[in-house]
Parts: structure tokens; sequence; C-alpha cells
């Protein structure tokens, strides 16, 4: 299905939950609406499902203005954080709820559910209550229940939130492998941005009530437009200035307005931060000199923390380079930077690196 | 030690206060053979108190469970009304616990009584409200109100709405949700709310005595009975209509203790 947004709003009481919201979604794609807890990510959510009234602005589906249908009339599929599954039927009966409304007959409906339980691979377990699945199978039946009625766009709240940490990885990829295969438009709210970035098509990152950017995963990553996209995708290191980084010296000055550029905020990715000794660096004289602070192990990598002049630094090391200990003096190496000035946003690679590939 | 001096003390409480007085009813009611007994209850005024008392139950159970569950769910679910009248609404429903029964009687007196506007405009469509089954019937609504509501209520706020709410999108109307998605939830609430309301509406005495007149063969409830009857110094008759009672009493004490169960366990 697809749909179109403008200038969303919502606010309750005096809180502004949702402000000036709006985007387009193309059919077929999966959405993924990203942001810490509390920026508005599920009231968009329920707004689009009906679920909770818009304060103002326009909700489109197939070009057409929705805002004053209810829930029942949207086309919807809805699955809840913890999936509200009708305690006292058993999985078929769940199941088959949305088709008995529709008024199928009891052979489409019989047929419908045992297909969606076959689908999602809970063969055998049609007459099992809620309370006798686990966390994992309950969620396939929420998305088996939501799906069964063969909604146009499917809405997901928080659906791995519930669920341990190896279970969520399981159904991550179950889950995306299902979207694709049904084919259907879908939109889930996440705080994860590793599950974001892992199954979603775009994503939107969304903070206190803003719509802060909209692109493919590795777009947003990549050119983040503003500091908080930066930050809170991957991991970063924020610093006020550039002095004493090598490469970097006059990256400032790049900006539009020179005479402000103190107020500039400079983000630089642990992953773009090579450390090691002189010898291992790729290019030695684009590097500074580092203390090495600390060093911990974050399962598939060492973080090292490193001293720059007056910067403090996370960077990342591969765990078959020779380990470094606090108080080694490295070489460090910035491959990559961000700057972020008002509304401007830059993307800078090290100069002295550059210009010596270039010499090459 | 302590402990039990103290449960003791229970036992005795118990024994002296509960258990005898019981025990007194029952060797008064058969003191003159189980023939007096029965001769007690059979008799025509008797019978026709038992009679009203069952209708005043059936219907006061019916029109409380009625309203009970939709007031309740008008407070819990209903987010279009404001907050303060919400705050009012909730508030009157606890009136009755706190008023005398006797009080809330005479207010349906005052109110429905013989010469007040609403009494004789009652009276000139033919119907009579008080000293009459309906006001009987308000009265016992009157002091059985709160009980259904504020056993449904919990049970509402704990079930939430999400469940309703996965109804909604899935494309069942308020009537459809009602019935497959929130009565299983509650059930067992307005089941104990029922019973609550049964024991509360036999046992009524206050209210209803104040705006029924107590006219023997006409408006006379089995509570009110008894209170005759031992105005009489007729106590074979009187306490032959408490065993009764106390029976009952006994099997919806069971019976609730059944339906907290069940409640417990959905």
């Amino acid at each position: 299905m697809q749909i179109e947004v403008r200038n969303l709003k919502k606010d309750f009481g005096q809180f502004a939950a949702v402000q000036n919201v709006s985007f387009d979604i193309e059919p077929g794609k999966l959405i993924g609406l990203l942001g810490p807890s509390g920026g508005g990510k599920t009231t968009i959510l329920r707004m689009l499902a009906g679920l909770e009234k818009p304060t103002s602005g326009e909700i489109l589906f197939h070009g057409k203005n929705v805002n004053h249908l209810p829930p029942q009339e949207r086309g919807i599929g809805f699955v809840f954080q913890n999936y509200a599954l009708f305690k006292h039927m058993n999985v078929f009966d769940n199941i088959a709820f949305g088709l008995t409304v529709q008024k199928k007959t009891k052979r489409e409906i019989q047929e419908r559910v045992y297909e969606m339980i076959e689908l999602i691979g809970l063969k055998g377990l049609a007459e099992r209550y809620p309370h006798q699945l686990s966390g994992g199978q309950r969620q396939r039946v929420a998305f088996a229940r939501a799906l069964a009625p063969s909604p146009e766009l499917l809405l997901l709240d928080e659906p791995f939130a519930a669920i341990d940490a190896k279970v969520r990885k399981e159904l991550r990829t179950w889950l995306r492998e299902m979207i694709s295969r049904v084919g259907v438009t879908s939109i889930f709210v996440t705080h994860d941005q590793e599950e974001a970035v892992e199954v979603a098509d775009e994503i939107m990152i969304i903070n206190s009530g803003r719509l802060e950017q909209k692109g493919t995963p590795w777009q947003v990553y990549k050119e983040p437009q503003t500091p908080f996209v930066a930050s809170f995708l991957g991991e970063s290191n924020i610093l006020p200035d550039t002095a004493s980084i090598t490469g970097f010296e006059a990256a400032t000055f790049r900006l539009r307005d020179k005479s402000r550029a103190k107020t500039a905020n400079i983000l630089i990715r642990p992953e773009s931060i090579e450390v090691g000794r002189e010898h291992e660096i790729s290019n030695p004289a684009a590097a500074s000199i580092g203390l090495v602070k600390s060093v911990q192990f974050r399962g598939t990598l060492w973080q090292v923390e490193v001293e720059v002049g007056h910067h403090r630094l996370l960077a990342h090391r591969t765990l078959e380079k020779e380990t470094l200990k606090p108080g080694d003096e490295v070489a460090v190496l910035i491959h990559s930077l961000h700057l972020f000035h008002e509304d401007e946003s830059l993307f800078l690679e090290n100069e002295i690196k550059r210009a010596s590939s270039a010499a090459i | 030690m302590i402990r039990r001096v103290g449960i003791t003390i229970t036992y005795l409480v118990f024994l002296v206060f509960l258990i005898i007085p019981l025990g007194k009813v029952f060797t008064s009611a058969v003191s003159l053979g189980t023939a007096g007994f029965w001769n007690a209850l059979t008799r025509p005024e008797a019978l026709h108190a038992f009679l009203v008392s069952a209708i005043i139950v059936a219907i006061v159970t019916v029109l409380n469970t009625l309203f009970g569950v939709l007031l309740a769910l008008l407070l819990v679910r209903e987010t279009a009304i404001s907050r303060r009248l919400r705050h009012l609404l909730n508030s009157i429903v606890d009136l009755p616990f706190a008023v005398s029964p006797i009080i809330g009687g005479l207010m349906i007196l005052l109110l429905l009584g013989p010469h007040t506007a609403l009494g004789t405009f009652f009276e000139a469509q033919g119907v009579k409200i008080v000293f009459a089954l309906p006001g009987m019937v308000l009265a016992t609504l009157f002091v059985t109100f709160p009980l259904m509501v504020r056993e449904v209520m919990p049970v509402l706020q704990e079930v939430g709405t999400q469940q309703e709410e996965a109804a909604y999108t899935l494309g069942a109307n308020g009537w459809r949700t009602f019935w497959r998605v929130t009565w299983p939830s509650i059930r067992w609430g307005v089941l104990y709310g029922v019973v609550l309301t049964i024991a509360r509406s036999i046992g009524e005495f206050g209210a209803v005595l104040v705006v029924s007149g107590n006219i023997i063969n006409k408006t006379q409830t089995a509570t009110t009975l008894v209170y005759q009857q031992v105005e009489n110094f007729n106590y074979v008759a009187a306490n032959s209509i408490a065993l009764v009672l106390a029976a009952l009493s006994i099997v919806i004490l069971l019976l609730l203790e059944w339906a907290k169960k069940r409640k417990e366990v959905f």
C-alpha cells in the first residue's frame, strides 16, 4: 500500500508527542521507525492504525485521506508489543478471528488458518492456548493473526522487545523473510539500531516527535544529516574542535559560515579510527600520536580509549592484532569525520591521506 | 505462645458471636419438632415473603449486572468523558457504601413518596412505587449498586485495552469485541459480583423496611417477616425463617469462594 503522511501532529494535553512529521512510503517496503523510547514512534504507528486520532495533519492510503476511518476499515494488521493474543482462545481461534469477522466460510477459514500455521512453523500447536506457548511462538502467532485477513499494511510495535537476545536474532531474520515472501508493506517500531539496520529496507529516525532523517540504513549511517542521527545510529565520538587531529586542522573552514565555526559539532565513528603501532598503520604520515588510556573487550573487537591532544577518542581494533595496553604510545589515524553546523552537514576525509594517495 | 493465645481468642470470638447464636437459631427453630419448623415456613405469609424476596433478588440481580457492567465499562474504557466527570461518577458509585441503608430508603421515600411531585405523577399513571414492589427493588438496587461496579472495574483495568484494540484492527466492531474478547476475561468477575448482589439483596433489611411499609402478604420480605415475628414474640417462626436465610447465606458463601478461585485462575 502506498502511504503518505502530511504534517502529522499529536498532542497529549500540553505534551507534543509528534510534531509535523511528513513522509511517503512506497508499496512493498519494510520500514523501520527508529528512535529513543518516548520519542513518538509508537504514537505515529497508532495514528496510522487509527487507534489514535491525530491532532492535525493528514494520513493518505493510496492517495485517499483515511483520517476519519476507524481501525476496522483501514485494511491494516497490527502486532502489539506484548502480542495481545486473545488469551482465552487457542492458536487456531486467534488466527481465525479476523477471518470470522470477514464472514468467510468455514472451509476458507480452515484453509487460511492452517496455511498461516504452516507458514509460521507451528504445525500441530493449533489447539494450544497462548499461556502454553513460548515468547517466540506467541510472537509468531500474533504475526499470523495480523496477516491472516490479508491486510495491505502491517504495523509492528517493538515486535522483538519482549524476547530474549538469541531468539530475537532468529526471529528478525525470519520476520524479514516472511514479510518479503508475503510482500506486504510493513512498518515496525524499534529502539534498537542494530535491529533496524538489519531488518529494514529504509529507516526513519524519530527523535522528540520529529522525523530526523529517512533513508536506507547505509545512507543514514554514511550521510547522517543531523548530529542526533550520527550519534544514534552507530557509535561516535563527539568533539568540540579538530585541533591536534592530523589531517583535519582546517576542517571547520569548509563550513559555509566560517565565522561561527566554533559552535560546530564534530563526530568521529570508532570504526573510522585506526589505532596501532606506527608500523601497523596504513598511512603513518596522516596519523596523530596518542596515548592508550584503557582497553576493553567488546565481544568481537577491542575498544581502545586513546588520548590525542586534549581529546579522548574511542576506537576499534580487531582481535587478531597484538593487544594494546594502557600507557602504550600509539599512532592514531582518523580516516573521516562528520561535521555539523546548524542545518549543514559535511563528511570529510583525512586531507593528508588523500593528498598522499593522490600523489601516488 | 502469644500466637497461640491469639488463635484461641479468635476461635472463642467466633464461637461466642457466630456459632452459638447460629446454634440457638437452629435449636429454637426445631424446638417444636420438624413439624413446627415446617409449619412456620409453609404459612401463607411466610411463603409470600419468600416469593417477594425472590422476585426482588431476581430483578435486582439482572438490573445491577446490566448497569454495573455498563458503568464499569464507561468509567474504565470511555476516553471521551472528561476526567472531572469520571471522578464524580466514581465517587457517586461508592455513596451507598457510605450511607446507611435506612437513609437510602428514606431518600427514595422523599423522592417518590405519595406526597411528592414524582410520586403523584407515577400514581396518576397507575404505577405505585413506594409501599410496593418497584420501590423495594429501587431500594435494594441502591444498596447493591457498588458491588458489581467495584468488582468489574479492577478486572477491566488489569486486562488492559490491547486485546480489544487488536480485535478492532482485525475488523471487529464494538459489539463483537465485547462479547468475544472483553466478556470472556471479565465473566468470572461479573459472576462474583452477581453472587455478592444476590447475597446482599436477600439480606437487605433497613432500606426495604422503610420503603415497603412491611405489609403482610403484600410487601413483606423474608427479612422483614423475621423482624415482625420477633416483634410478636413468635420466636419459632422467626428462627425457622432465619435458619433458611442463614443456610442460603452459607451456600452463597461457598459459591463466592468458588467464583473467586475461578476469577484468580483467569
